[in-house]
């Protein structure tokens, strides 16, 4: 009697377990439809571009107006190098300053600091986009427009200084992060060797902490690549190609912006935009996956 | 031992974490080119003096020592030393092996680049030599671009025996190398010590007896912070003069 009924008592566990585990599957793969779903949209929606635009011309031309009376052109190229200009200026000035700072947070500070300077930079990455675009127009781009005397300060070098900005809270709170769970034992070792804290820093503990480090930066890089509202404010809305740090330009993010709501529905126009956003996905979707790669090179062996 | 030369003169030394009290009034000589063992109960203080002898101890906050350690006859807690070279003479092997988590031969050629050697032939001798100091260098001749973390533990150990001695220290300081290995690898540091020992002042603190009986030529025995004795080892395990150092050595606690 009773045998049986623990038989049906697991019986029943089981089915719960599975329904459980089955609950959970499905949570865990939500995020693989919704990416394929927007994917998805995106190429079914960008797809019928190429109709009317050759895709050598999309991806290789550097003319964009699709809203020309005599020639609409569709080059992607000024836009896509705007983008890589302006994440990879945001990044040169970001990923030094957001290091060292991590590195100060958790080597240097004493506690106090420590509490009191992680949540102030991690405020910094709630403030909203436009309200950075509002500081580039009023006060780095005029700032900029001064110190280099020129015209205009809505370029490419604010537009990277204002996306340098938002990534720095990524960067500075994941690589404390990792920077801190390098054991102490790997910077004994070398202070015993009779180096001094900065060595030490330089040559083991940043180095130890550098898969953490690199997803930090990817990560920034992905949100200054995506970055939409202060690089459309903030860069001039320019559409020709980058000539220089000083010239006024419009990302691929920003074209999308402004030029969707605008746009007569299923026109070539509207399609390409969705083409972009293609695009875009693209990159990211390469950041990312480069990002994996050169983590698990240098994660051999941990 | 009186005749001995010294390599390292401790005078009246107390050492303090906070309000606590770590050591109290410690004196003691460590002859050159011997095997001085510490032994006594957890807590005893033993891995704190050895602390003091490359001044690891100032890592910690709060922390505070009196009196002097002498090395080559320099107070090495005089106000003009310089720390980072005092280390660098006063090489360290740690409880867990902990080598970077880089490759093998930059584990080793890594303090020697810290300390300006740039010359690629050179380095690579540095680090030959000291993987064959440490008996490592067949093992590992083969993959030592490999990482560090791929080697087994005793090997991991060994390695950071050879990363110690690759900057040419005169003193190798031993937390308990052998507590976290196995018996066979343990047999192999023991070895390795006995033959370290002709070229480098050693001292090992330690939680086993019989490996202080083994390796060491003198052993100090600690307790709560106190030097109960300090003598040749044959003496402190065959015809202890400390009632507390026998009860030790016996079993009776600890």
């Amino acid at each position: 009697m009773e045998n049986t009924d623990i038989v049906k008592e697991n019986k029943w566990l089981k089915y719960k377990e599975k329904g459980i585990e089955g609950f959970f599957f499905l949570n865990g793969i939500l995020a693989v439809f919704i990416l394929l779903g927007i994917f998805f949209l995106l190429i079914r929606e960008g797809y019928p571009t190429f109709k009317e635009v050759s895709i050598v011309e999309f991806l290789t031309s550097t003319r964009w107006n699709p809203t020309s009376y005599s020639q609409s052109g569709y080059g992607i190229v000024s836009m896509v190098v705007s983008t890589l200009a302006v994440t990879i200026g945001s990044l040169l000035f970001s990923v030094p300053v957001g290091i060292a700072a991590a590195a100060y947070l958790a080597e240097i500070a004493g506690r106090k600091e420590r509490e009191i300077l992680k949540p102030v930079i991690e405020i910094l990455a709630s403030i909203p986009s436009v309200v950075i675009g509002f500081l580039g127009i009023v006060l780095v781009g005029p700032a900029i427009a001064r110190f280099f005397n020129i015209s205009n300060g809505l370029n490419v070098i604010n537009g990277s200084i204002l996306l340098g900005i938002m990534a720095i809270p990524t960067i500075v709170s994941i690589s404390e992060d990792a920077i801190s769970s390098v054991p102490d034992k790997y910077k004994q070792a070398s202070l015993a060797l009779g180096t001094n804290r900065w060595h030490t820093l330089i040559k083991v503990t940043i180095p130890a902490a550098l898969s953490g480090i690199t997803a930090a930066v990817m990560l920034g890089m992905g949100r200054a690549i995506g970055e939409t509202m202060a690089v459309l404010m903030a860069t001039g809305n320019a559409t020709a190609f980058p000539k220089g740090i000083f010239t006024s330009i419009r990302t691929l993010t920003a074209t999308i912006a402004i030029e969707l709501g605008e746009v007569p529905y299923n026109t070539t126009h509207y399609h390409s935009l969705f083409a972009i956003g293609a695009v875009l996905f693209m990159m990211t979707f390469l950041v990312n996956l480069v990002s994996d790669i050169v983590l698990h090179k240098y994660g051999e062996g941990e | 031992m009186e005749n001995l030369e010294k390599k390292i003169i401790v005078n009246d030394l107390d050492f303090y974490y906070g309000d606590f009290q770590a050591l109290e009034n410690i004196s003691l000589e460590v002859p050159v080119n011997k095997v001085t063992a510490f032994i006594g109960p957890s807590g005893c203080g033993k891995s704190t003096f050895l602390r003091t002898l490359n001044r690891m101890n100032d890592l910690i906050a709060g922390t505070k020592v009196d009196g002097e350690v002498l090395i080559d006859s320099e107070n090495i807690y005089h106000e003009c030393v310089d720390v980072v070279n005092l280390r660098k003479r006063i090489g360290m092997v740690f409880q867990d092996p902990n080598p970077f988590p880089k490759s093998i031969y930059e584990n080793v050629a890594y303090g020697p680049k810290a300390h300006g050697i740039k010359d690629k032939d050179k380095l690579d001798q540095i680090v030959e030599k000291s993987l064959r100091q440490a008996a490592l260098w067949d093992e590992v001749k083969d993959r030592l671009d490999k990482s560090a973390m791929g080697i087994s533990g005793g090997q991991q150990q060994r390695l950071c025996i050879a990363r110690a001695l690759s900057v040419n220290p005169d003193v190798l300081l031993m937390d308990e190398p052998t507590s976290a290995l196995d018996p066979i690898a343990t047999a192999k540091i023991e070895d390795l010590i006995e033959d370290l020992k002709k070229e480098y002042t050693i001292v090992i603190v330690t939680h086993s007896m019989q490996q202080a009986a083994r390796i060491s030529d003198y052993t100090a025995f600690f307790l709560m912070g106190d030097l109960i004795e300090h003598s040749l080892t044959q003496n402190i395990f065959e015809k202890p003069e400390n009632k507390k150092t026998e009860d030790y050595i016996t079993g009776r606690f600890g």
